[in-house]
């Protein structure tokens, strides 16, 4: 009991370790505003592009879709990091993240703003239309509103894992959260840096995870 | 174009590392089957547990679910196979790959079967417990069939997400597509390795994403 409470939960080396994990938590939350805010700007042209009319756009996007769906994430990062330099584009490991995250986050969010969109019932639109509102009006004024309003949830339960996902960008050494931890452990030899960083991710993820759990509707039967 | 496709698609590198990336590939196909099956039954397991409402046992699955939900598997991943050996216990790579993504599955597999079973009509329990059939076989045939149906398009979403996490293990040491890429990578000085394995996990995935747009579509979305 006493080896498990010096390598998990050791205060001395917790204090010695929480400036470090402090400013890896404060690259962690400007990580976590470029990828959560280009996501969802992104994920809202890939959504409406692949509900378009037109087929050149509609298909792209669905197979845009698929494609980032299918490829992990990590491999992804790693081939933006360690992939395009070998074609001359060297990226610094913060932007490889932000693109690398874009991709895979914009066919995520463009799921569910796709959802949300078609929840909104058409007449909707015809009436806006009718009443001499012009198609970008109608969308801004009258389907978004209602479309991101049915999926509230989901988008905040993507963001979580927007969020979790930005540990991922330890791997290429981007000095965030994970990556400060896993350092200080390595100095250390004790793993409760990473335990002070799992608690930090918990503390800040908890009470979404809650929210989502709360305003969980019911499954379409 | 040239240089691209010697950097992207050089069919030397192609040919050299070919079997590695497929033997990552039975791995990454083997780790992700046992995550799926381990964390899907888990998670329905401790759904039907929390469906009994026994307000202790309750109190520790909602726990569960929720931190599993919250915790990023890589911070995990990383705290088992770096903290344990302290104290005394050593778990290879790949067990502890399939241990902490088979419990996030588990965690999220839980909130949406708990979902499923909390959709079905109260007076599908009801009627069934009324016709004397009593709360286990209400349980497992009235309610089960219906919840199961109802979870199937966010599950299925739920496994591609986890099971192309398999890619974490790369991180520890595990030999799957992307960590046998990546070694190959550095011993080739070359990106078509990369290009492998992102083609490998689409040949893997892809069918994957296919399957669940299409039970999303067969089970339409409705608000």
């Amino acid at each position: 009991m006493d080896a498990f409470l010096q390598q998990f939960f050791n205060i001395d080396i917790l204090m010695e370790a929480m400036p470090l994990l402090m400013r890896g938590l404060w690259i962690t939350a400007q990580l976590c505003v470029a990828v959560v805010g280009l996501g969802l700007v992104g994920g809202l042209f890939v959504a409406l592009a692949s509900i378009s009319q037109r087929r050149w756009l509609k298909y792209p996007a669905i197979i845009y879709v698929d494609i980032f769906r299918a490829l992990p994430p990590l491999v992804l990062l790693v081939f933006v990091y360690s992939g395009l330099p070998f074609a001359g584009l060297n990226l610094t490991p913060f932007a490889a993240v932000v693109v690398a995250f874009l991709l895979n986050n914009s066919s995520y969010y463009g799921e569910v703003y796709r959802a949300g969109l078609q929840s909104v019932p058409n007449g909707q639109r015809e009436a806006a239309r009718a009443s001499g509102l012009s198609e970008t009006q109608t969308l801004i004024h009258v389907i978004l509103p209602q479309a991101i309003r049915n999926v509230l949830p989901d988008l905040l339960s993507n963001t979580i894992e927007v969020v979790k996902l930005t540990s991922l960008a330890s791997v290429v050494s981007l000095a965030e959260l994970l990556y400060t931890a896993n350092m200080a452990r390595s100095i250390t030899y004790n793993a409760t840096p990473l335990v002070a960083a799992a608690l930090i991710y918990l503390a800040l993820l908890w009470p979404l995870v809650r929210l989502v759990s709360r305003y969980q509707r019911p499954l379409a039967i | 174009m040239d240089r691209f496709l010697a950097t992207f698609f050089n069919p030397i590198t192609i040919a050299t590392y070919t079997p590695a990336v497929l033997e990552g590939m039975k791995i990454t196909i083997i780790l992700a089957v046992a995550v799926t099956l381990a964390g899907t039954l888990l998670g329905l397991a401790l759904a039907m547990l929390r469906t009994f409402g026994i307000r202790p046992i309750n109190f520790f699955i909602i726990a569960f679910a929720d931190i599993g939900r919250a915790l990023p598997p890589l911070v995990i991943i990383l705290l088992v196979y770096f903290g344990l050996p302290g104290i005394g216990i050593r778990l290879s790579g790949p067990m502890v790959v399939f241990i902490v993504l088979a419990l996030t599955l588990a965690a999220f597999a839980e909130e949406v079967f708990w979902a499923g079973f909390t959709s079905v009509g109260k007076g599908q329990w009801e009627a069934g417990i009324a016709t004397g059939l009593g709360f286990p076989v209400t349980l497992s045939s009235i309610v089960l069939p219906q919840a199961i149906r109802l979870a199937i398009p966010p599950l299925m979403n739920r496994i591609l997400a986890i099971s192309k996490m398999t890619a974490l293990g790369s991180v520890v040491g595990v030999q799957e597509i992307l960590g046998a890429a990546s070694a190959a990578q550095s011993l080739s000085g070359s990106a078509t390795p990369l290009t492998m394995a992102a083609l490998a996990y689409l040949a893997i995935f892809l069918p994957v994403a296919l399957l669940a747009r299409l039970a999303e579509r067969r089970f339409a979305w409705k608000i």
